[in-house]
């Protein structure tokens, strides 16, 4: 443990205070910028991708100073980066570290992809309910009842 | 149930529906009471559908309530490119309830998101239809006498027909025994049959109509539309085998009836229209006294 963590620090630079989204897979790491919009964030923004990791092969990582999130926010993450670690960071010291779990809800970031569905016609937020006892994860669109699939996902 | 949106079946619990369908069969035994005269119905059908509309126009009217709205998109100023939001902020300054056809699906539960006064779905798209089912559930009722063990065939295209979808879903709650009779390329989708399954309801799946005719209750037809192949020759392989002629009924149970959501057009041979086992025409009958029944319970007369 001590020693991933100091050579993580050694690969993307440690913060003071802030979040650590860790075991982001490598093609997710940009989807859970855009989710939890980290590009408006105007506090400093660390991340690395494609990083030796023991678990998952590569992987990507990223660090926000002085942002801590909320359970809902964070868990939005789950349908790009279901492994995900929150880790929670204050004076430098690793205070709280929980698991990423897949909301019931899914607003906004998804497009439904039924091209019939009228979120895709008008100015309409999105909204899925999120089917966890498939085999593979699905979300239900809220207003067509189509199902759209991890392979027809498309972020907004 | 006053004040309620119908976007979807499944918006109303089993004792809802069963309330409609009783309230219903009120409003047969005495079709014509003016118990709506204060009302106004706007009926707005963004795609044409003559039947649904006239339906309901018929047993609001019969109800003594005021209709309004327009009977295709070209005729309302979605043609001026107006958002559906505003369409239905505008209408429900109008009237007390919005009845709504649109091409798009989801659009009724948007529509019943930003409207203040309740919306019953008319169609939306490709995706529900909520009074058809209630019409085929009261059909059903009525000519069997329960809605419980029953043996039903559903007959051609399973795969894109939303009355055969939502109709299923509700029959999941009466211990219904499916039998499912279509093409290998418009089979009933998983979604649908996966609440059959859930229920642990049986199903059996054909492709050869002669097969279910002796062992069904209602035979449900739908038609095979030619547009959802995309190899004619598939199209040309089965146009036909799913035609119902009245010689093929002759080992049919006694009870049975034929239903059919229509328009027909040549899956039932009219010469069946003289047999009593065809129930087709008074399942659109059937239609007006449920909308009745929906628009009094929801406006709060009944």
């Amino acid at each position: 443990m001590e020693n991933k963590e100091t050579r993580e620090e050694l690969q993307v630079s440690a913060i003071e205070n802030g979040s650590v989204i860790d075991h982001i897979p490598v093609q997710g790491v940009f989807q859970v910028i855009k989710i939890l919009n980290l590009d408006q964030i105007e506090d400093m923004v660390l991340f690395g991708n494609n990083l030796e990791s023991g678990k998952y092969g590569k992987k990507g990582i990223i660090k926000v100073r002085n942002k801590f999130f909320k359970k809902e926010d964070i868990n939005k993450i789950a349908l790009v980066a279901p492994a995900a670690t929150l880790i929670v960071i204050k004076d430098y010291k690793v205070v709280d570290k929980t698991v990423v779990e897949i909301p019931d809800q899914v607003e906004k970031i998804v497009k439904c992809f039924n091209p019939n569905c009228i979120t895709n016609i008008e100015k309409i937020e999105t909204k899925f309910e999120v089917l966890k006892d498939e085999e593979v994860l699905k979300l239900r669109c809220h207003y067509c009842e189509k199902t759209t699939t991890k392979e027809t996902m498309v972020f907004l | 149930m006053k004040n309620r949106n119908l976007i979807s079946i499944n918006d109303f619990s089993k004792e809802e529906q069963i309330k409609i369908l009783d309230t219903a069969e009120e409003f047969e035994k005495n079709p014509t009471q003016k118990i709506l005269e204060d009302s106004v119905v706007a009926t707005l059908f963004f795609e044409p559908s003559t039947r649904t509309r006239l339906s309901f126009e018929s047993a609001a009217s019969r109800l003594g309530a005021k209709v309004i709205g327009f009977s295709s998109s070209a005729s309302s100023s979605v043609s001026k490119g107006e958002s559906l939001k505003d369409t239905i902020l505008t209408v429900s300054n109008y009237s007390d309830i919005i009845v709504m056809r649109h091409p798009k699906d989801g659009s009724a539960r948007y529509a019943s998101e930003v409207s203040p006064v309740p919306i019953i779905n008319a169609g939306d798209g490709s995706n529900q239809h909520p009074t058809q089912t209630l019409l085929d559930m009261y059909s059903i009722r009525k000519t069997q006498g329960t809605l419980d063990n029953l043996n039903i065939a559903f007959i051609g295209d399973l795969k894109y027909g939303r009355t055969v979808h939502s109709l299923t879903m509700a029959l999941t709650q009466y211990n219904t025994t499916f039998h499912l009779v279509s093409p290998l390329e418009l089979k009933l989708p998983s979604y649908v049959k996966r609440h059959i399954k859930q229920n642990n309801l049986d199903y059996h799946q054909y492709t050869d109509l002669m097969e279910v005719i002796p062992k069904a209750d209602i035979i449900y037809m739908t038609r095979i539309q030619k547009e959802r192949f995309s190899d004619l020759m598939d199209y040309e392989k089965v146009k036909n085998a799913y035609n119902l002629e009245n010689a093929m009924l002759e080992n049919a149970k006694d009870n049975m009836r034929v239903l059919h959501p229509l328009p027909r057009v040549n899956e039932i041979s009219v010469d069946v229209d003289t047999n009593p086992k065809a129930y087709y025409f008074t399942q659109a009958l059937n239609g007006v006294f449920v909308r009745q029944a929906l628009l009094a319970t929801i406006l709060g007369v009944k």
